[in-house]
């Protein structure tokens, strides 16, 4: 049993929808009970899909559990034959079903129907959202994907599903590059195939494996029984989108040296201009699905010269190569699903700039830290009307702007610094940054601070909390309003880690030399 | 839930009764809200990843503060040993208080998993209950095979009822929860006509809950709280039957019963609402320009439809051609149907994709509906309306008459101003 506020990933059946629903010609019986036709809005209402998800529900209420739920099961089933003739089903149970064990797949498999049902068990207490989408699609290409005769530099897309972060637009870039190798896409799958698509999947030489949260088990299996090696880089960040040319370019056999030699990002320029310098070693916080997370670690540290303060994934199945990234940073990977961990992490690295997902978009506002979301799970912010990939070289340009927009700019940052007596400089002057500033935790008022604390730490032994001497508290009112907060926090925290009761003028500039590179 | 027999307003009507795919939310949705309304109560979910992630999605935008609600995930081990989740559902809500001492009501809500493994939530909640000094804690099911979206209030509300201090005194209880600009609203409105002995079910805090017994007599503000009533009426508290306070005339007929209940004669009650039911008719002019004519579509969901369609068709002269709702509680509804037009199709359960068909052929101007289809209903041409706005909007009282048919009026309005 987990204590759970806020959860990244959704319950496996949900990862099967995200298969059912970025394909065409698959219909997706489920099931579970009414309350889980919530599903239906993620679709329609952060991804704004105008069509309903493929997915019949049976709804069973507590008055059928004593009668048949089978039966129910298998009229759904056959209803939803009749209505969306699909070319095949996918059948499952949700985990109400899977407590009541009707089992979907045996109760198809006796119903008479003239297309293929390929079974989907889930199993909801244990396994989430991803690895559901990573099982459905695996089951889907056994059942359909045959050995032919392959076709030379042709290759599969593989990955893309419904509700995926920049799937739409990562799919588009990607196709263009191997366009322009002169590679032949042959099948982009799940979104945007058939189940008569994933017959034809055997024809290409090799795989291109985008996401490896939801296609690697499925490449695995086909490059064992089809004979199709899959790509190992995933195309994010200048460095990673050229490695990936270079890896298909020899799975093709095709010459990619005139399009290495090109310059076809604007980030290396944008990142080497003087105005970047700016950027450097500013501390960043990295959170995400793994394959996002190791990405953005290698493009903020590689790329643009970022210092990476922390990195971690909720998803466990791919936490060995987030532990590899982190190590190679000489850091600790944090691996967990319990958003109140991270925050706590992130609170701990005093980053600058937090690259993670909706949920870490949440915490560092509440930091008052810059933010930018670069994975699952998504919001409909996340599904921008205009085409911005994270993958390949456009997708290169868009985390160079999406990253360091947030944070602020050069020359202004030292402006800033050297007349913060200015009083257009404070919190209630108007930004033109668009936002407020995060409102900052003021300290306690001191007489208050004093009477309370001696006697709570007294009675329950906790350390005492640094107080604020008058001289520091002015001096820290001189710095910029929207550096304040954290120097108040990295003063308060370099203060509790050597003991120090009373926060003096020299406190805080020791504590600016602890925390400056 | 059992279909009363009708008590009076008879209505003959024949009545679609469907029994196929439900696209509805489930119980414990009400938590959504139910946790706002009172301030210091925490809802604990013991239940699934799904349960989890409903919550969130319903939710929508994700809540900035710390939520008062959470979920406490069943896993394989809960399962193999339903003595050791007992312990460690103690664990979890021991960490959990330890927390939030700012928290003095605790629920714990069932749901469909831990309805069908039996897990005894009730049990667990006196335990617990005797553990805590300070903290009552209660459960009910908000699970999906029981209860439908706003039946979680229901059920909410009817844990707390047997909770309730007992009192004889005279006193008119609300029951439903409401925004406090409408609970502010009533007291004033009961004030002028000297009615000072109000209370309203739930309150705000958990301590103010009111006392009830055979002097109170109770309004039902929302037509979802059936179990909630009857467990009123087995605490000797005595319905009063009136329309459900949407629109002028609906309100009016609510307050009415509560002050007629009180001993309010009529003339002192016309005294104390006119300006306001008067305002509130004045107000409903605007939208009911765009409105009028109109043809409307209610698929079921919030079980609001009813008096919902009452309300548009009678002050705002929209048709009804379907009104779906996911049951139709005929005792406590029976003030409203003799009012709803006669052509207007009734129907009661689901089976969404017969509805959709039906839906698609009449082609109606506005589609009353749950978030999973407005926008492939939206994408087919047809003008719609999320049901879930008008439980989470204050749409109840006189001046928010207007507030409700204009959330019906500003898709029209939409659809006049965009040129793409
Ligand atoms: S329908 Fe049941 S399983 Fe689904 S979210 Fe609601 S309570 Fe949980």
């Amino acid at each position: 049993m987990q204590l759970t506020l806020w959860t990244y990933e959704g319950p496996p059946h949900v990862g099967a929808m995200r298969v059912a629903t970025g394909m065409e010609g698959l219909h997706y019986v489920l099931h579970a009970p009414q309350g889980d036709t919530y599903a239906d809005l993620l679709f329609t209402m952060i991804e704004r899909r105008s069509k309903r998800p493929p997915v019949t529900y049976t709804t069973f209420q507590a008055r059928d559990l004593g009668g048949d739920t089978a039966e129910l099961f298998k009229r759904a089933l056959l209803d939803a034959a009749e209505r969306f003739k699909p070319q095949a089903f996918i059948v499952g149970a949700s985990c109400t079903a899977e407590l009541i064990q009707d089992d979907p797949g045996g109760l198809a498999a006796t119903a008479g129907l003239d297309v293929p049902v390929v079974p989907v068990e889930l199993p909801s207490y244990s396994k989430k959202e991803n690895w559901g989408a990573a099982e459905t699609f695996y089951q889907l290409v056994r059942r359909f994907a045959v050995k032919a005769e392959q076709r030379p530099a042709t290759c599969n897309v593989l990955g893309p599903t419904a509700l995926g972060f920049r799937h739409r637009d990562d799919v588009k870039e990607v196709c263009g590059l191997l366009a322009r190798l002169g590679i032949t896409v042959n099948v982009v799958a799940p979104m945007g195939s058939t189940p008569a698509d994933l017959t034809r999947l055997g024809e290409a030489s090799f795989n291109v494996v985008l996401y490896p949260e939801t296609a690697g088990v499925a490449a695995s299996w086909m490059q064992r029984n089809l004979g199709q090696p899959f790509t190992r880089t995933v195309p994010i960040g200048v460095g990673a989108t050229r490695d990936f040319i270079a890896e298909v370019a020899a799975l093709a056999g095709v010459d990619a040296t005139a399009m290495l030699a090109a310059e076809e990002s604007r980030l290396p320029w944008y990142s080497r201009s003087v105005d970047s310098t700016y950027l450097t070693g500013k501390r960043v916080f990295i959170f995400g699905d793994a394959t996002h997370a190791v990405a953005a670690a290698r493009v903020a540290r590689e790329e643009l010269g970022f210092e990476v303060v922390g990195l971690g994934t909720y998803s466990r199945e791919q936490a060995r190569e987030v532990r590899e990234a982190a190590k190679a940073l000489g850091l600790e990977a944090l691996i967990t699903d319990d958003y109140l961990a991270v925050e706590q992490a992130i609170a701990d690295a005093h980053p600058e700039l937090v690259l993670g997902t909706q949920m870490e978009r949440h915490t560092a506002k509440r930091l008052g830290v810059a933010c930018a979301v670069i994975s699952a799970p998504v919001h409909v912010q996340d599904f921008p009307a205009r085409h911005s990939p994270q993958m390949g070289f456009e997708g290169a340009n868009v985390l160079f702007d999406t990253w360091v927009h947030p944070l602020m700019m050069g020359l202004e940052e030292h402006l800033i610094g050297m007349f913060r007596e200015d009083f257009e400089f404070n919190d209630q002057a108007p930004s033109h940054l668009g936002h407020k500033a995060a409102p900052v935790r003021e300290a306690p008022p001191l007489v208050e601070a004093m009477a309370v604390q001696p006697v709570a730490a007294a009675v329950l032994d906790v350390p005492v909390e640094p107080r604020w001497g008058a001289d520091a508290e002015a001096e820290l009112k001189k710095i910029p309003f929207f550096v304040r907060g954290k120097a108040r926090r990295n003063t308060e925290a370099f203060a509790r880690e050597r003991g120090v009761a009373t926060i003096t003028v020299e406190t805080l500039y020791d504590a600016k030399a602890h925390y400056s590179r | 839930m059992l279909d009363h027999v009708p008590a009076s307003g008879c209505d003959t009507r024949p009545i679609l009764r469907e029994r196929g795919q439900r696209e509805v939310f489930c119980g414990l949705t009400g938590i959504v809200w139910m946790h706002r309304k009172i301030q210091d109560a925490f809802f604990l979910v013991v239940g699934s990843r799904t349960c989890a992630h409903l919550l969130q999605s319903a939710a929508g935008v994700m809540i900035f503060a710390e939520p008062r609600f959470a979920t406490a995930i069943l896993d394989e081990r809960d399962l193999a040993g339903l003595a050791d989740a007992q312990e460690e559902l103690d664990r979890n809500v021991t960490r959990l208080l330890e927390r939030r001492p700012d928290i003095k009501l605790l629920f714990l809500v069932g749901s469909c998993p831990s309805e069908v493994i039996k897990l005894d939530l009730h049990r667990a909640a006196q335990r617990l209950d005797r553990r805590f000094n300070g903290v009552r804690v209660l459960n009910y099911s908000g699970s999906g095979i029981e209860t439908t979206f706003t039946q979680g209030e229901d059920a909410c509300l009817a844990a707390l009822v047997p909770e309730l201090p007992s009192t004889d005194a005279a006193q008119l209880v609300i029951v439903g929860a409401l925004a406090e600009v409408v609970e502010d609203q009533w007291r004033r409105l009961y004030a002028a006509m000297g009615i000072t002995n109000i209370a309203f079910l739930p309150a705000r805090r958990a301590g103010d809950m009111p006392a009830v017994g055979q002097g109170t007599r109770y309004l039902l503000a929302q037509p979802f709280l059936a179990e909630t009533a009857r467990l009123l009426d087995a605490r000797g508290a005595r319905h009063l039957p009136a329309l459900f306070p949407l629109g002028a005339e609906g309100t009016t007929d609510f307050l009415r019963a509560g002050a007629e209940a009180m001993g309010v004669g009529a003339g002192r009650f016309a005294e104390a609402t006119a300006a306001a039911e008067a305002r509130a008719r004045a107000a409903l002019e605007g939208p009911r320009a765009r409105l009028a004519g109109k043809r409307i579509f209610f698929f079921p969901d919030s079980q609001l439809e009813v008096p919902m369609a009452r309300f548009l068709t009678r002050e705002c002269g929209m048709e009804a051609v379907e009104i779906g709702t996911p049951y139709l509680h005929r005792a406590h509804l029976a003030a409203e149907m003799p009012l709803l037009p006669a052509a207007a199709m009734l129907s009661e359960g689901q089976d969404v994709e017969r509805q959709l068909d039906r839906c698609l052929e009449a082609r109606p101007d506005l589609v009353v509906c749950g978030l999973g289809l407005a926008n492939p209903l939206e994408a087919q041409g047809i003008t719609t309306k999320w049901s879930i706005e008008l439980v989470f909007t204050p749409v109840q009282g006189y001046d928010q008459a207007a507030d409700l048919a204009s959330l019906f009026a500003r898709p029209f309005a939409r659809r006049d101003m965009l040129r793409v």
